[in-house]
């Protein structure tokens, strides 16, 4: 499989965050051909291209669009798009740098969303932490309006259209979408029960569309491109380019943009290879509430069928990469923390159950651990998967019972060796 | 006042085992997920203490939302007022109330959800190190370790000076640099304990260390109002790097390999197929065959120097 860059094409280019740098590089000459199309047809074209929400669950985009532009009743302006831009997936680094290199791709993609599903307001709810992607966003919505591709009469369409950037605060919860729609009504981020989707009652109980930033980028090429152009690339259920971002024991980490279903063989090769020669041992195709893959996976493809029938997800394409040096309990135990740190509190299971989590995990790191504490994770992580509103949980139990499918002999040897077999580890157990 | 709902009775039922400010920590301490502590409100806060430049703010902020749904600005809000006073305060808890017309209940519930809204006062300089799974392995712990030894303070702590608070964080989403650390959410990537070590040396001396990624530092207040939303043309478009060796590495070995996406024609737009897009992206382009539409003034005189390397030196 070779590279091909489509949304990552201006990356290194000279300031592509500028308009009129992204503009001599196809940029919103989409926008153009879309406003002369009916919105009906936008729908239609990316419901052909089977472009699937880059966000990490891989619903298809158009058939989404198609929820929120069908009640024919509600007036423009009365339904809304809102992009996820709360990234924080731990793995996950490739909707930062796609909004500081080339905010303007994502800017375009939203006026053409809004356009297709009969939307005037748009809302970028981008993770507090990311300063400097607020700021590019900002700019280009200021650009954008500033070259009357935002604002009414949008190049004499009589189509209008603005974008709203806001920032979060610092809560992984609030990638979830209806989380996040809490949270941008300036409440707490905690996800709603559904039914009913946010298709229907999303923002302020509006019709609206939650999408990712990798998605809405990916809008504007494929009104200029085509849906077969983007078909070209990747398997037909599964198919376009895929910002693979490959991170930790690899000789180039980096973003890799190739069709969906490279394999990591393939990415491996594009990276140059492991980082110290050592062998492969671990590794999450989509970040880290996608289970562990390991060497037996190098040659799965990694889109979003294939990488399920091979018992995981390709979520977020955050390929996190560690050798037989790693120790497995050392980095879920990390992990583990995270999901802890980061539940909402909302549902008991995965507030109580994550809690649980890293007191087994400590044990097992300070050498007090029992054979019956494995049993215990198991136990504890069928009472998560499945009993919590939204996918937190469920997340959390990917790589507890992934890393002891895979490397049950690891935990026994952390009980038998009253602690981390891995020399040095120890030392640092206590940094966290 | 008597009503059953003030919080006076609380306060006073917990008077005799330990001071307010004890049983939030208390909270810290036994349960690692402090999503589920309370704020200390033992006194009501004072709106009138933000002046007429906050308020003008604040009007702003919600004049960005659809009428009748202002409490959409509350997240930028506590942004707002925590880069007046550099924490959230009952003050800046009841400013937020009188403007959104919440309760202040309603406002320190959302506060106390997220992170980033700070409840004990922050230093100049917010040091985060990622401590999770990927850049704790590579090193994040091991400096997280050494920032605590060398500034003498724990998680969540601020040095006695006011000029730096330490924390480690979760996932910053810059894992293709790992380890990093952020000051003031600026990217300081592929940090070592020694380059970290020489960061707070600067910081702590006066100095302002450059960011790998992102603008200049300011100080904390100074990002918290970037961050709420409210930029001048100067912090809108800084002197800034948004990339990096990872963040081009796929498009630079496109480029070297000769591989490219499957190329498209733009019918009616004046530009033919034939060439791939990554291919015009490290090509001088030439002027009519690039310009997207008749419509679109082309820019001779400014070509684009795609190819060059000063994406790597940012700007």
């Amino acid at each position: 499989m070779s590279l091909t860059p489509v949304l990552t094409k201006r990356f290194g280019t000279d300031q592509p965050w500028k308009i009129d740098n992204y503009e001599r590089l196809d940029g919103y000459a989409g926008l153009r051909k879309a406003l002369g199309m009916q919105p009906d047809e936008i729908v239609a074209l990316v419901k052909e291209s089977n472009l699937r929400g880059r966000g990490g669950a891989g619903f298809p985009t158009g058939m989404k669009w198609s929820f929120v532009a069908e009640p024919k009743g509600v007036p423009q302006g009365q339904r809304y798009v809102v992009v996820n831009a709360d990234e924080g997936e731990p793995g996950t680094c490739r909707d930062l740098p796609l909004m500081m290199n080339d905010p303007h791709s994502m800017v375009e993609g939203i006026i053409i969303a809004c356009y297709a599903i009969h939307a005037s307001r748009a809302f970028v709810y981008i993770r507090g932490e990311a300063v400097h992607a607020i700021r590019r966003v900002t700019a280009a919505v200021q650009e954008a309006r500033a070259k009357g591709y935002l604002g009414t009469n949008i190049l004499g369409s009589g189509f209008d259209c603005d974008i709203v950037v806001h920032s979060g605060a610092g809560a992984y919860i609030c990638g979830e979408e209806t989380a996040l729609l809490d949270s941008l009504e300036g409440r707490r981020g905690q996800p709603r029960l559904k039914p009913p989707f946010p298709a229907t009652n999303g923002l302020y109980q509006k019709p609206t569309t939650v999408n990712n930033v990798g998605t809405l980028a990916s809008v504007p090429y494929i009104v200029l491109g085509g849906a077969g152009w983007f078909k070209k690339m990747g398997p037909e259920g599964s198919p376009g380019p895929c910002i693979y971002s490959l991170s930790g024991r690899v000789k180039n980490p980096g973003q890799y943009e190739a069709p969906m279903g490279t394999t990591l063989r393939e990415l491996l090769d594009m990276a140059g290879g492991m980082s110290r020669g050592k062998a492969l041992k671990f590794w999450t195709p989509g970040g880290s509430s996608t289970p562990l893959f390991t060497d037996e996976h190098l040659d799965t493809p990694l889109d979003f069928d294939a990488a399920v029938k091979a018992g995981s997800m390709n979520g977020t394409s955050a390929i996190m990469i560690f050798d037989e040096d790693d120790c497995v309990v050392r980095a879920v135990k990390k992990w583990s923390d995270f999901y802890a740190h980061e539940s909402c509190g909302k549902c008991t299971p995965c507030r109580e159950g994550t809690y649980w989590y890293i007191a087994i995990y400590e044990r097992l790191e300070n050498g007090t651990g029992t054979a019956e504490d494995i049993e215990t994770l198991l136990d504890l992580s069928d009472n998560i998967l499945g009993r919590a509103f939204c996918a937190l949980g469920d997340g959390a139990t990917s790589p507890v019972t992934s890393s002891i499918k895979y490397f049950r002999d690891e935990y026994v040897a952390h009980v038998e060796n009253h602690g981390c077999p891995h020399a040095g580890s120890r030392t640092l157990a206590g940094a966290h | 006042m008597s009503s059953p709902f003030s919080n006076k009775p609380f306060t006073q039922s917990f008077a005799n085992e330990a001071a307010p400010e004890d049983i939030e920590t208390k909270a810290h301490a036994g349960r690692s997920n402090f999503r589920t502590t309370v704020v200390n409100l033992e006194r009501p806060g004072d709106p009138s203490i933000f002046d007429e430049q906050t308020r003008a703010d604040a009007a702003e902020l919600i004049s960005r939302y659809p009428e009748g749904q202002s409490r959409s600005a509350l997240l930028p809000m506590l942004h707002l007022v925590q880069s007046v006073e550099g924490q959230i305060t009952p003050d800046g808890i009841a400013f937020c109330a009188e403007q959104l017309g919440l309760t202040r209940a309603q406002v320190s519930g959302v506060a106390t959800f997220y992170t980033m809204f700070k409840r004990t006062p922050t230093g100049e300089y917010l040091v985060s190190v990622c401590t999770n799974t990927l850049c704790g392995m590579l090193g994040g712990d091991e400096i997280f370790a050494a920032l605590k030894e060398t500034l003498g303070i724990g998680n969540n702590e601020t040095t006695p000076d006011g000029t730096i608070t330490l924390e480690h964080a979760e996932c910053l989403a810059a894992c293709d640099y790992a380890p990093v650390l952020t000051v003031n959410y600026e990217y300081f990537d592929n940090q070592t304990v020694g380059s970290a070590r020489n960061i707070v040396d600067q910081l702590k001396s006066g100095g302002r260390p450059m960011p790998t990624r992102g603008a200049p530092l300011c100080t904390f207040k100074q990002i918290e109002r970037q961050i709420a939303g409210l930029f001048d043309a100067e912090t809108l478009a800084p002197d800034a790097v948004s990339g990096g060796e990872p963040t081009d590495a796929g498009v630079k070995l496109a480029i070297q390999r000769g591989e490219s996406a499957p190329s498209y024609a733009v019918e009616d737009g004046g530009r033919a197929g034939g060439e791939s897009s990554a291919q015009r992206a490290s090509q001088q382009p030439t002027s009519a065959h690039d310009a997207p539409l008749q419509t679109h003034e082309s820019d001779p005189a400014n070509p684009a120097e795609p190819g060059d390397d000063k994406g790597e030196e940012g700007k």
